[in-house]
């Protein structure tokens, strides 16, 4: 499996509107090992694209090249036809936010204060305008909490903004991060395991939530085992298997593949490890 | 301050959930236990009123009959504040708001802190005299009434930790298995912890406004009362019975939810405590006409001030900086350098303060940059290595710019002396100036023109510490990770955190270099025994309290007169230092004055209890801008 096999030319498989974010043959190397081959990727506006693949497959790694943890080997990430540089803060910047698969809250800071430090890259005052406290800086403050006010609605947390962020229960954290990254203003939301260690009814909250999210323009690209949340979810789903992008296409194409089917049973390929989503799977 | 709604009082009572444990050390009947307390107290009291010994060669002179003197007042201090908690805990008509949580673990910690400054004097004479001979019945008395004191305390239900269930599995191991001695000690030392910081306490937000603003005049009147007495203290051995009542009365205040309380009150009239916070501070050079003692209050404030902001870059960035004090002597050196004194290279030269202050700050900038620059790309461990090269780096480089080993630049060893007084609007701070019946001497004039430095500095830090940049340094010390996704440019801003810090010492050592009339490459070494130096610094931050303004004032304070004051220490500082710094990672790891959040962190059981909604803003900046 060395090749890369290309796009399914299916109607429904292309992106739609616009393209958003656009990778280009990526590819990542940590000394010998490849975990990224020669990915391609396109989220078009007001897309929910899915990337699944069994564990060790490289989705967190391709995750982490977009968003300029990583600097990719080959190959080049662009959002809005520009070539991101690759700084994290700098691809926030740009517009895209993520959230990490396992919880990367400021633990000891409140609720509020970790949707304001999500508005960094879209407030401007410095260190000199925070000592001077000049009308424009009260202003800005002002604006910056009530933005995330509203966000912390919107998420369900409103409640809870004076709390330290450790104290929220686990599924309140996730929320919080979705809010944190959504405070950054972006085109482009990226969620890494949203759903995990969540009960149905949280997934079915979580859905609700990336669906609302959605209809606000803006597009996601979400990693998930949870295949029944990724099939609800998304208007296209890839599939990552060792690396490699084995096939993309609408949620229809995808449960059908046998490959896709067998990568998850594990057959074909030495060491793939088992995990919860090919039990889900085995339970259909 | 009695009209504490009463509904507030049977709030507190039903909040006191079953899970709480209260038990006595001794059994006793509760009323019995209660007598014996106070049996205790009067006899306490009574026995300062005696002469405790023959002669008058103890400190303090303990001879008089009738009334105390010496480390007798403090016995005296520590029973009355004993006597007065228990009757709140007893809740007498009239006293109960004394003791707003209703332990009485206040009792038992004032009590042994009473117990351990009088038998600290008792054995302290028969120890310094040479034998028991020398105590009179006096002495004989007050150690039996301490002693009846901490029993009777001990005999009042005190109130505990929880029981954690791990430990009841280790225990029950540890009987299964045959080491039951060891685990029996072990278990009675976790079951003896006290516990009070869950013990609901009325809302004092709720008093009258005027009796608030009463409360906070009060307690900062007697802060400075307290402070001067322990700067007034002439011998080692009236300094530990301080130290003693002090600490312990600090944490018996602690447990009543008195200084709970008065942290409502502080944060609900946050301008006016602050005012009268520094209306405090300055109050200090006119409260007494010594000049050793302002210049203790100079060297507080200024090591106070350097460590506040080493704050910007441990306690809120979370950038171990091992070689702060370097900015301390860029700094003092330009300062020295455009002072006009004959030493300098540019002895010509002779700015005016506010502009040797700005280039101070600048250089200090500018070398904060320079060094940040390369250092701050590495993290953790490393960076703290790095650093503490660059600070010795400082110390050497200005030994050798000499004219012989390399530029004449400092002086070399010399440094550079004879640096003229400050004159600020042709007021000379080197000469006595008199104020109607209150005289200033060169060291109060200083005290006051850092105290300006002081409160500038607290104004930075504070309205750095809540704006953009400041949560921004917070979520990289968090998470540098997830804060540079956030879209921080991480880099950029522990830059601005490392300038800024660099910058306040620079002004902070401008002051400095006036004080002491001097500079020399000495003192700005990694660890010494002289403050300061960047160990100390560190340890006032950790110790006061990572994060907080009073915090590292108060760290510095305390590291600074101690050892100021026990001069026998002299040889065993840098022991006791450390041993004082373990003690403090073990026992209280947030510091003495908590930041809220730092506070959660290390103790995470409690947690939920004291994270209630509707407090919010807590500690993290804390009011009571100097440590007065």
């Amino acid at each position: 499996m060395t090749t890369t096999i290309p796009e399914q030319p299916s109607p429904q498989g292309a992106p739609k509107g616009t393209a958003l974010l656009e990778a280009k043959g990526v590819i990542m190397r940590f000394g010998g090992l490849t975990a990224v081959r020669d990915v391609s990727l396109t989220v078009g506006s007001g897309e929910i694209v899915g990337l699944i693949g069994p564990n060790g497959a490289g989705k967190t790694t391709f995750f982490n090249c977009l968003t300029g943890l990583y600097v990719p080997t080959e190959g080049t990430v662009s959002y809005r036809g520009t070539v991101l540089p690759p700084k994290p803060h700098l691809v926030t910047q740009a517009g895209i936010a993520r959230t990490f698969q396992n919880i990367r809250l400021f633990a000891n800071m409140t609720v509020l204060e970790n949707v304001l430090v999500g508005r960094h890259t879209r407030t401007r005052e410095g260190l000199l305008s925070a000592l001077i406290r000049g009308p424009g800086y009260h202003r800005a403050e002002a604006r910056s909490r009530e933005r995330a006010m509203e966000l912390l609605a919107f998420t369900g947390l409103a409640g809870k903004a004076e709390h330290l962020a450790r104290n929220l229960p686990y599924g309140e954290q996730r929320k919080l991060e979705i809010a944190r990254a959504l405070a950054s203003e972006p085109g482009l939301l990226l969620l890494d395991e949203p759903t995990a260690g969540m009960n149905p009814q949280e997934t079915r909250a979580t859905e609700e939530l990336v669906f609302a999210i959605r209809d606000q323009g803006i597009a996601v690209l979400v990693i998930e085992h949870d295949m029944r949340f990724i099939f609800n979810l998304c208007d296209r789903v890839a599939v990552l298997v060792q690396g490699e992008k084995l096939v993309e296409g609408t949620s229809d194409v995808v449960q059908s593949d046998e490959r896709v089917i067998a990568a998850y049973l594990g057959e074909p390929f030495e060491g793939a490890p088992a995990d919860e989503a090919e039990e889900r799977e085995n339970d259909r | 301050m009695t009209d504490i709604p009463i509904t507030t009082a049977e709030a507190v009572v039903q909040a006191r959930s079953d899970a709480h444990r209260a038990a006595p050390f001794v059994p006793l009947p509760p009323a019995a236990a209660r007598l014996v307390t106070l049996a205790g107290v009067v006899v306490t009291v009574a026995s300062t009123f005696m002469s405790w010994t023959y002669t008058t060669e103890f400190p303090g002179d303990l001879t008089v009959s009738g009334y105390p003197g010496g480390l007798q007042v403090l016995t005296l201090i520590g029973a009355i504040l004993t006597g007065v908690i228990a009757l709140g805990a007893f809740r007498v008509k009239g006293l109960a708001w004394l003791n707003p949580s209703r332990s009485n673990n206040g009792v038992l910690l004032l009590a042994l802190g009473t117990l351990g400054t009088t038998w600290y004097t008792v054995i302290d004479i028969a120890a310094k005299l040479g034998g028991m001979a020398n105590l009179d019945p006096g002495g004989f008395v007050a150690a039996i009434g301490s002693l009846l004191l901490f029993a009777g305390a001990l005999a009042l239900p005190i109130d505990r930790h929880p029981v954690e269930p791990a430990d009841a599995e280790y225990f029950e191991l540890g009987r299964l298995s045959g080491n039951g001695p060891t685990v029996g000690a072990y278990r009675w030392l976790r079951e003896a912890r006290l516990n009070h910081s869950d013990l609901p306490v009325g809302d004092a937000r709720r008093l009258n406004p005027w009796l608030q603003r009463l409360a906070v005049v009060v307690v900062y009147a007697v802060g400075v009362k307290i402070f001067t007495y322990g700067v007034a203290t002439n011998y080692s051995d009236i300094f530990i019975g301080y130290l003693i009542v002090v600490s312990f009365g600090f944490l018996g205040l602690g447990a009543t939810g008195l200084l709970r309380q008065f942290r409502q009150i502080t944060q609900h009239n946050r301008r006016f405590s602050t005012a009268i916070g520094v209306l405090a501070a300055v109050a200090y050079p006119f409260a007494q006409n010594n000049e050793h003692w302002a210049n203790l209050g100079v060297s507080i404030l200024i090591v106070g001030t350097v460590a506040l902001g080493l704050n910007i870059v441990v306690g809120l960035t979370g950038l171990l900086d091992l070689g702060y004090v370097a900015f301390l002597g860029v700094g003092a050196y330009t300062a020295a350098l455009v002072s006009g004194s004959q030493f300098s290279i540019w002895s010509g030269t002779q700015f005016p303060f506010w502009a040797a202050a700005l280039a101070g700050m600048v250089v200090a900038c500018i070398f904060g940059v320079l060094i940040g620059a390369p250092t701050l790309r590495l993290r953790g461990d490393y960076l703290a290595i790095v650093t503490l090269g660059f600070g010795e780096i400082f110390r050497i480089v200005v030994r050798n710019l000499d004219g012989v080993s390399g530029p004449k630049v400092t002086n070399g060893p010399n440094g550079i002396a004879q640096i003229p007084d400050v004159s600020i609007f042709g007021y000379n701070l080197g000469d006595q100036h008199s104020f109607g019946s209150f005289t200033l001497g060169r060291f109060a004039n200083y005290y006051l023109l850092m105290l300006v430095i002081t409160l500038i500095v607290v104004l930075v830090f504070t309205r750095a510490a809540d704006s953009r940049i400041g949560r921004s340094w917070i979520a990289i010390r968090e998470d540098e990770i997830a804060a540079t996704a956030m879209g921080i440019n991480g880099f950029r801003v522990k830059l601005v955190a490392f300038a800024l810090g660099a910058s306040l010492a620079g002004l902070a050592g401008t002051v400095f270099a006036h004080v002491t009339n001097s500079v020399v490459p000495d003192p700005y070494v990694f660890s010494g025994s002289v403050p300061p130096n960047s160990a100390f610094l560190l340890a006032a931050v950790v110790l006061g309290g990572m994060g907080t303004v009073s915090g590292p004032i108060l760290g510095a304070a305390l590291l600074y007169l101690i050892p100021a004051k026990l001069d026998f220490l002299a040889r065993y500082e840098l022991l006791a230092f450390g041993l004082a710094l373990i003690l403090i990672m073990r026992f209280r790891p947030e510091g003495i004055i908590p930041n809220r959040r730092r506070q959660l962190e290390f103790h995470e059981d409690a947690a939920t209890a004291s994270d209630q909604p509707g407090t919010p803003g807590d500690d993290t900046v804390p009011v009571g801008a100097a440590g007065a």
